[in-house]
């Protein structure tokens, strides 16, 4: 015996007991069952405390609408709150916690709220607390959040995986209940390959939950035949446990599928959750339909409970709620919840029906055209109050009430591109209308066909239309025999009588009273009824409680309900955990991590790496006893000035451009001319937006007349290329060129220092001269190198020294380091990093990111000169437009301190020496500074107005943010060798 | 969304990086008397209609072809897809 309160029957497996526990205590139940049904079966009614006012709360409903039932579950890193009783399905050892409660769930010294409850009421946030201000942040929030949190999260890392599928179908099929069976079957049958998706963890809906048979079988014993058969068929693809959470553009549906959330920890390499992306061409939605209840006062009391939610208890998890069972109900599908229960053998003493035509019930005394006016318990349901027909108060003992205020479809997904839901009168419903999501039509209860037969029709329709569509033949199948009443509803939203609060939407704590008050201070309409007061917020998204409170402002507002409207359905339709939508991508795994080839020879160096986009580059090799970065930066810079340092910039992006008018392509890409640059050189080039501002600069080197190597900055690869392919097929589409990029087929090393040439000499074969006469600055060429190994090899230098760049195929790259090391020997090479790169160019005046941040243009970088007027280029009409070269914008200088011991802090602002500090005296910025090993002093690159002639001034150089200011000369950007000769030696 | 390649089938838009309006393709000759106005107009100028739009798409993940795609902006139905080539070979750039 698994509790008190277990029934026979049932589709519960009874040799199997599962062990777990609630606050502490422990419980059996069985497998099959889920946690709100086995603590059911265990006489446990109270399950959890309200939102807002603390208020006793127990379970609701039977599925995924569950606003009440929260709970904490697992613990650990595993912690998970705000999880649903009702579709937790129960494991051994599972540990469950109620939420939002004080010291323990029964007593709760934060149910004091339930006492202010008239301070708390639809727009307390706005009203309460607006002063003093600063008051909110530090005071009313916390305590706010405190009192009105939901579950609490472990802060620990998820230790489980969550990863991320991709499907494809003829026809996805969103729910197994008798429609969703009979799509699948339709579609299967004829061939088409179809998912079938079920978020609950057996198929059938509720054919589970009914008795009603279906041909000669109970529901569910004609529900597994069906699966029997579907299994078998290779085409379709059965997921159960799979919620479909969205309805895309263009037939794709999003999925969650709970693999491992019925386990303690997930088996073995499984992951927890998949998020699927399924493509369909067609999609059935058979979703079913959602009870709404009946609002009265204290109807939130742990026993009230949806009646058909009470059926699938009874039927399907052989559980009552409590051994005396009272209905409350304003159609005849209530009644079928007294019937079930009084043939399972539970004491049913009353239903009440609001209609004085109620149809006699057998078995239970019947109360027509009564209402259940007050409810008591303070914990669970004693009794209910009705008011008769005749005008009497009765009081009838109960420990649950099942309410029926009839069936909502549920139309959800059909919203999810703008579809309007249209009203039906005889469900008192919304139905699927206007415009459905691409592919997806609605079929079964989801549809408004709420009746058994209603729904395997609809099913097998549904299938054969969209199967046509695709032009797949399908038969449409024997249609079973199966129960086909119909609807008998009178609209019935919430009792009027009564003064104290009858609550529609018991998550967010919402009354009758405040949707009241909302309409009295003018929030009207849905959208902001909503905002105001939190209904149909929150993980349920008011799957039970927003038509309530739609129809109580239709009735305030004297319009119909169909006139007040409905709020819009987003995605998802039930929460989803985040770790799921994550996916792979957590930790280090966020992105794609990129190493260069020389990457694990630079770690076994102890380099420091950082990160460049996705790219790991090494910033400097500190050396046994640096104990600052910068000894080894200093150091860095020092050596490659004095003899050679290598470097490896194969991240910077390189373009292969070929063809025959590879040179007239080049000529339109950079502001500056190409077509004339001859075999064998390369040039330094800049490129412009079409706006005229600069954006990314590199080299270009002429490999052959046909032939050219562009190289980009490394943050610009990806946006440069990009460019390039427009300019290619969309400007000119016939000019004879090719491209592709080679980023990752090079490994690239710059060898900087007066001893480069002879350490490359080294390793260049010896048939490639590259003496300075032979192979000069800007000259290029393909080489080989250590005995055949094919190179490029381009007399560039950013450093300002005699420099080369040598590349190698990437899968060389490795080797290549080491050999340069090694050949260096001699002169002490020393590998340098990004800073010792950077250092290096501050000190040369070359320009970087910082200074092609998006708002400067060729004349700002003191490149004005190199845009050609001659030739159409991209941006260069519109960098001649007013206000981009005009004399006394900005120019970029060089900065140096006036105290030597003065650091120039990069992005602090340029003042004259006297006057005033403020944004309309600004004269400029800094964008680049470091330390110059070389001066022996912190230099900077700025941008000053009308710079080019201000050398020699001194600047204040302000940094009010950190309180700082320096005095600077301005000096020409060209720190170090500004005739450029060691670059040409 | 699903973009339908003239040279590969339907593909996820998430292969592909947007640009914007197809109008960016017809730029502005840079000899005539008042380019600058021109292309002022091209850089800055741009219908953003609900309903049909002819708009770049980059297959940047996949094959680099440029696209136009014809695409309403209140159902996303995408209409037509063609090469950008094509679209700007017919629209007078070949040159």
């Amino acid at each position: 015996m698994s509790g008190p309160n277990r029934l026979n029957g049932g589709l519960i497996d009874r040799r199997t007991s599962v062990i777990f526990s609630f606050d502490g205590k422990t419980y059996q139940g069985h497998a099959g069952d889920t946690l709100a049904s086995a603590l059911l079966a265990n006489d446990v009614r109270l399950m959890g405390r309200s939102f807002k006012y603390h208020r006793p709360r127990g379970v609701l409903t039977a599925g995924s609408e569950e606003p009440n039932a929260l709970v904490e579950l697992r613990s650990g890193a595993r912690q998970e709150p705000n999880t649903r009783a009702t579709v937790t399905e129960l494991f051994h050892g599972l540990e469950a916690r109620s939420q939002n409660r004080g010291f323990s769930l029964k007593y709760d010294f934060m149910a004091i709220n339930d006492r202010f409850s008239n301070f708390l009421t639809a727009g307390f946030y706005y009203k309460t607390f607006m002063w003093p201000r600063a008051f909110w942040e530090k005071l009313y929030e916390p305590i706010i959040r405190k009192a009105a949190g939901l579950g609490s999260v472990s802060f620990e890392d998820d230790p489980d995986v969550y990863d991320k599928g991709f499907l494809h179908c003829d026809l996805l099929v969103i729910g197994s209940g008798p429609a969703g069976l009979m799509a699948a079957l339709t579609a299967g049958r004829a061939g088409a390959r179809v998912i079938l998706a079920e978020e609950d963890f057996i198929t059938g809906g509720r054919l589970n939950a009914e008795t009603h048979t279906v041909d000669d079988m109970s529901g569910s014993a004609w529900a597994q035949a069906v699966m029997a058969e579907l299994t078998s068929l290779e085409n379709v693809r059965i997921m159960t446990r799979t919620t479909v959470i969205g309805a895309f553009d263009h037939g794709i549906y999003s999925a969650v599928e709970r693999v491992s959330d019925h386990l303690a920890i997930p088996e073995n390499g499984k992951p927890r959750q998949i998020l699927w992306r399924i493509y369909s061409k067609r999609a059935v939605l058979a979703a079913g339909a959602t009870e709404r209840p009946i609002a009265f006062e204290n109807n939130d009391r742990p026993g009230v409970m949806m009646a058909g939610a009470v059926r699938a208890y009874a039927n399907r998890w052989a559980v009552t709620p409590h051994q005396q069972v009272a209905v409350f109900t304003n159609n005849d599908d209530g009644h079928r919840t007294a019937a079930d229960l009084i043939a399972k053998g539970v004491d049913v003493t009353g239903v009440i029906d609001v209609r004085p035509d109620a149809p006699k019930v057998a078995g239970a005394e019947l109360f027509a055209g009564a209402q259940v006016v007050n409810s008591t318990g303070r914990l669970g349901l004693k009794s209910v109050q009705i008011r008769l027909a005749n005008g009497e108060l009765r009081d009838l003992p109960c420990g649950a009430l099942a309410v029926s205020g009839g069936w909502n479809p549920n139309v959800h997904l059909t919203c999810h591109q703008r579809g309007k839901p249209v009203w039906n009168e005889t469900l008192a419903a919304f139905v699927p209308g206007g415009e459905l999501p691409v592919g997806l039509s609605a079929a079964g209860a989801a549809n408004g066909g709420l009746t058994t037969a209603a729904a395997l029709k609809a099913g097998a329709g549904a299938a054969v239309q969209a199967l046509s569509d695709l032009g797949i033949q399908a038969q449409m199948p024997d249609l079973p025999e199966a129960e086909d009443t119909p609807i008998s509803l009178t609209p019935f939203w919430y009792v009027k009588e009564g003064k104290g609060r009858a609550w529609i939407d018991q998550q967010n704590d919402v009354t009758v009273k405040d949707i009241k008050l909302a309409h009295q201070e003018n929030f009207r309409s849905v959208e902001h009824l909503k905002r105001y007061t939190t209904l149909g917020m929150a993980t349920d998204q008011g799957k039970t409680s927003n038509m309530g409170g739609l129809a109580v402002m239709a009735e305030l507002t004297g319009k119909s309900i169909p006139e007040t409207g409905t709020t819009i359905f987003r995605p998802p339709y039930t929460p989803v955990s985040l770790g799921a939508l994550a996916g792979r991508s957590v930790g280090k795994e966020f992105h794609p991590t990129r190493e260069t080839p020389s990457h694990k020879w630079a770690a076994e160096q102890g380099a420091e790496f950082v990160e460049v986009g996705n790219w790991l580059r090494a910033q400097w090799f500190p050396k046994a006893g640096e104990t600052h970065w910068r000894q080894s930066v200093d150091r860095e810079v020092l050596q490659t000035r004095k003899s050679v340092g290598i470097c490896d910039v194969t991240t910077l992006g390189k373009i292969d451009v070929q063809g025959k008018d590879a040179a007239a392509f080049l000529n339109k890409i950079y502001a500056n001319a190409f077509a004339k640059l001859p075999v064998g050189k390369v040039r330094y080039g800049l490129m412009l937006r079409e706006d005229g501002i600069a954006y990314d600069d590199g080299t270009a080197a002429r490999l052959a007349e046909d032939h050219f190597v562009v190289t980009t900055t490394t943050a610009n690869a990806v946006l440069v290329y990009r460019n390039m392919e427009f300019a290619r097929q969309c400007l000119w589409p016939d000019l004879d060129v090719q491209l592709i990029s080679t980023t990752e087929a090079w490994a690239q090393y710059a060898v900087a220092g007066p001893n480069a040439r002879k350490l490359l000499q080294k390793i260049v074969d010896p048939e490639f001269d590259i003496s300075n006469d032979a192979f000069p600055f800007m000259a290029c060429g393909e080489i080989t190198v250590c005995g055949g190994l094919r190179a490029r090899l381009f007399r560039i230098s950013f450093s300002g020294e005699l420099a080369y760049e040598i590349a190698v195929p990437t899968r060389y790259g490795d080797a290549l380091i080491r050999k340069l090391m090694e050949a260096g020997e001699e002169f002490d090479v020393v590998p340098y990093g990004t800073e010792a790169l950077g250092v290096m160019r501050i000190e040369k005046g070359h320009a970087a990111g910082n200074e092609l941040n998006g708002t400067t243009s060729a004349f700002n970088l003191g490149m004005g000169r190199m845009v050609s007027k001659k030739k159409d280029c991209i941006g260069n009409i519109l960098s001649e437009r007013p206000g981009m070269n005009e004399a006394g914008d900005l120019n970029i200088i060089g900065l140096r301190p006036v105290d030597p011991k003065d650091p120039i802090p990069a992005g602090a602002h340029l003042m004259n020496a006297d006057g005033e500090i403020s944004a309309k005296t600004d004269q400029g910025y800094v964008t680049s500074a470091a330390y110059s090993p070389v001066l022996g002093c912190s230099i900077g690159l700025a941008f000053l107005k009308g710079g080019a002639d201000r050398m020699g001034e001194i600047l204040r150089v302000s940094n009010p943010l950190e309180g700082t200011e320096i005095r600077a000369e301005v000096v020409s950007a060209h720190f170090v060798d500004p005739e450029g000769e060691r670059l040409r030696a | 969304m699903i973009i339908n390649h003239p040279l590969l089938g339907p593909r996820d838009a998430q292969e592909f990086t947007y640009l914007g309006d197809a109008s960016l393709i017809s730029r502005p000759d840079a000899q005539d008397d008042n380019a600058a106005e021109k292309f002022h107009d091209y850089l800055y100028l741009r219908d953003n209609p609900a309903g049909l739009h002819r708009e770049l798409w980059f297959h940047e993940s996949g094959d680099r072809s440029w696209l136009v795609v014809t695409r309403n902006t209140v159902t996303h139905e995408i209409t037509d897809v063609q090469l950008a080539r094509d679209v700007a070979r017919k629209e007078g750039r070949s040159k």
